[in-house]
């Protein structure tokens, strides 16, 4: 039976296993808006901007391991989906976003609602699909979710011009597709792996450094077992944070700018690193030049080209993370060699001192509300267990320094690319995959406020999101660096004229709450707790000149970090 | 140091885009870029010309293959391998230097391929470095324009890039 474009759009993703897509119609859509109104499989979610969209897709993806999928319509649809698609690339999320485009007759004649979004996206995706071939949809919505969701994953755009939409052809949606341009590597080389865990087993101050990799490749269980059976230090980067349990004595602590004492100087001392799923962001290494000066590296990446990119590495391993560790664990099984357990001693015996430092520390007897304390309580409250999305800033680096995460996917935060905007809107996809557990958006007023209408969306779906605004009236992160660097010039990092959040929550049709006492914090968060069907609101009005601590400056190496 | 990356890339539109792209959003240099379809219809091959160093090389030869057009890439300049680039030189013609021009041309192993009163039209075919050779052999007032193919190449011997 021939179908019409939008229909088989709908039946390819029906037949992908798709529940959600997140999306906003216009014009060039408008076929598809149809057939999606005549089918009752796919749930359309409706978004206030289509920046929203794509990070609600990309928390769905974040939380769940499946792909999240956007509509959008042509022109501004797209652009404004640029920025969350962007995100998503940055952090290898699986994200398949549908475009529509004006007409493949006016295409290049500026038309109505027409952008270039091939050219556009570009260099913020994977790959992406114009389809001038009806024939072809359901082969290029098939192509589209196995790149996104294979090898390092990553966001891929296909765009639908509308006439396509309109014509018609027979449905076939094939089981499986296959490119001969793109391969992913899947095992890692045995050669490779042998050396590695030799050298491993040389260790006097091993290290192991991982990151999101970890989480997108479901390697938290093997990283795990690896890092118990050779009893090493273990640090996450701010993407892998929940890739190691944060609870384990094995774990030090996030690494880099703001991260722990006993992190980075482990990794500064450490002889042998082996990095798993990283790619030494500028964030981690701090001066590339000053980074791990003494250590033979271990790199496994499912990613060639992150791979001595930043930093060159002994032994390069790509492939799975989860299938390298497996195979490394195995070959621990099989190898002689016996670990040098007194230097391990003595360098376990450095690290606590190094933690005893107490890094993270700050004033607990304030009369101002910390923002450290806010987060300890939530994390406290909500056992460690619930999802935790964040903005970008200082409540960022709080929240990944103060809640900690045992389970991977459960901390959901835009790391590569640090968008502001991002938290809201991604609780909202975690929530949707989630409907019974806790997500709780930290965030600050600076970024809120850049996706504040998704409050919208969240009442018209009922989404009981819990926002922990951490308000200091300042972009605080912003602030911290004119305060550090440019002898307090704040130059527009100050927030003037805020809205009344409580009210504007209200407005919405939500809880709002406004918390101005320390002893006032636990109680709050019990409660909105307690609210299980209602988005709760909580504008924390915390201490204004807060700092984020430890930190290393530019320039500086990770042994040359700025203390409380 | 001076690179010849062959590229293998579905003959699709935007495939050429997604190149340029990679080597502009990177800051890459490229001195020179031909692409033409292959004797497979569903293929073009692409022959760039950059430099950089080893590192750098490194990088570009494996963010070239993670392109999803990219079917298969290799770095002519790494073994033996055979350069050639196209060039048509026109250049004035008048008096004296029409025989000096004949000559030189001849040296170089050109072929003149129109002639006017005024001027000659100059095939010719070599290394890049023989064409820069011949470029400034000529006095450069006589140069009316300059066309170059940018650099092909293909491996010696056993040496080839193909499916």
């Amino acid at each position: 039976m021939e179908l019409t474009g939008a229909d088989i759009f709908v039946r390819a993703l029906q037949d992908e296993g798709v529940e959600f897509v997140f999306g906003y119609p216009g014009g060039a859509v408008l076929h598809i808006y149809d057939a999606l109104y005549r089918q009752d499989k796919l749930s359309h979610i409706l978004v206030r901007h289509e920046q929203a969209a794509t990070h609600a897709a990309d928390g769905y993806a974040r939380s769940t391991g499946k792909p999240g999928v956007v509509l959008v319509t042509s022109g501004p649809g797209a652009t404004n989906a640029v920025t969350g698609i962007a995100t998503a690339y940055m952090d290898s999320v699986p994200l398949v976003v549908f475009t529509g485009q004006v007409p493949t007759n006016l295409i290049g004649n500026d038309a109505f609602q027409e952008a270039d979004n091939i050219g556009i996206t570009r260099p913020c995706v994977k790959h992406n699909f114009l389809v001038k071939d009806v024939t072809k949809l359901a082969e290029t919505i098939k192509k589209a979710f196995y790149v996104a969701t294979t090898g390092r994953p990553g966001p891929v755009v296909v765009d639908l011009p509308k006439d396509i939409t309109a014509q018609k052809a027979t449905y076939h949606y094939p089981e499986k597709v296959s490119m001969r341009s793109y391969n992913p590597v899947q095992v890692g080389h045995a050669g490779q792996i042998k050396r590695a865990v030799s050298q491993l087993l040389a260790a006097r101050r091993p290290m192991i450094y991982t990151g999101g990799g970890v989480i997108l490749g479901n390697a938290a269980a093997a990283l795990t077992r690896l890092a118990r059976t050779l009893n090493f230090p273990v640090t996450n980067t701010l993407m892998g944070l929940g890739g190691y349990p944060a609870t384990d004595p094995l774990f030090v602590g996030m690494l880099g700018m703001h991260g722990t004492y006993e992190a980075n100087m482990a990794m500064h001392h450490c002889d042998v690193l082996l990095a798993v799923g990283a790619r030494f962001d500028d964030r981690v290494t701090g001066n590339i030049d000053k980074f791990c000066p003494h250590a033979k590296i271990i790199h496994i990446d499912i990613d060639p080209a992150s791979i001595s990119k930043n930093v060159k590495v002994d032994i390069p391993i790509v492939g799975c993370v989860d299938n390298v560790l497996n195979a490394m664990l195995t070959e621990l099984g099989n190898n002689r060699q016996q670990p040098d357990t007194v230097a391990l001693g003595e360098w376990w015996k450095q690290i606590d001192e190094w933690r005893s430092r107490d890094c993270l520390n700050y004033d607990r007897d304030s009369d101002r509300i910390k923002p450290q304390y806010v987060i300890e309580t939530l994390y406290r409250i909500t056992q460690g267990d619930a999802f935790v999305t964040s903005d970008v800033g200082q409540h960022q680096m709080w929240a990944a320094q103060f809640y900690k995460f045992d389970k991977p996917r459960r901390w959901i935060n835009s790391g590569g690319l640090g968008t502001m905007g991002f938290g809201l809107p991604a609780a909202m996809g975690v929530q949707f995959a989630h409907p019974d557990a806790t997500v709780a958006c930290i965030t600050g007023e600076g970024s809120i406020q850049m996706c504040i209408q998704e409050l919208s969306t969240c009442r018209q779906y009922s989404l009981p999101i819990k926002i922990i605004n951490l308000n200091n009236g300042y972009l605080g992160m912003v602030r911290q660096w004119q305060e550090f660097f440019y002898q307090k010039r704040y130059a527009m990092s100050y927030m003037e004229s805020l809205p009344d959040f409580v009210k504007l929550a209200e407005s919405y049709g939500h809880v709002g709450m406004q918390i101005t006492r320390p002893a006032d914090v636990e109680g709050a968060l019990v409660e909105a707790m307690k609210l299980k069907d209602r988005l709760v609101f909580m504008d924390f009005l915390t201490d204004r000149e807060e700092n984020v601590y430890p930190m290393i400056p530019a320039g500086g190496g990770q042994n040359e970090m700025i203390l409380i | 140091m001076r690179h010849i990356i062959s590229i293998l890339i579905e003959n699709e539109a935007g495939a050429l885009s997604r190149v340029a792209g990679l080597f502009s959003a990177r800051g890459y240099n490229i001195e020179s870029l031909a692409v033409a379809p292959t004797e497979d219809p569903s293929l073009s091959r692409m022959t760039l010309v950059t430099s950089g160093t080893d590192e750098i090389i490194e990088q570009i030869t494996k963010q070239l293959h993670k392109l999803i057009d990219v079917v298969r890439l290799m770095d002519m300049t790494e073994g033996p391998h055979i350069e050639r680039e196209m060039m048509l030189i026109k250049v004035r013609a008048q008096g004296e230097n029409r025989n000096e021009l004949k000559r030189v041309s001849d040296i170089f192993r050109g072929r003149i391929i129109d002639v006017t009163d005024q001027t000659y039209t100059i095939e010719m075919t070599g290394a890049g470095e023989k064409l820069d050779a011949f470029v400034q052999a000529l006095e450069p007032g006589l140069i009316i324009e300059v066309v170059r193919s940018g650099v092909s190449g293909i491996g010696r011997g056993d040496r080839s890039l193909k499916l």
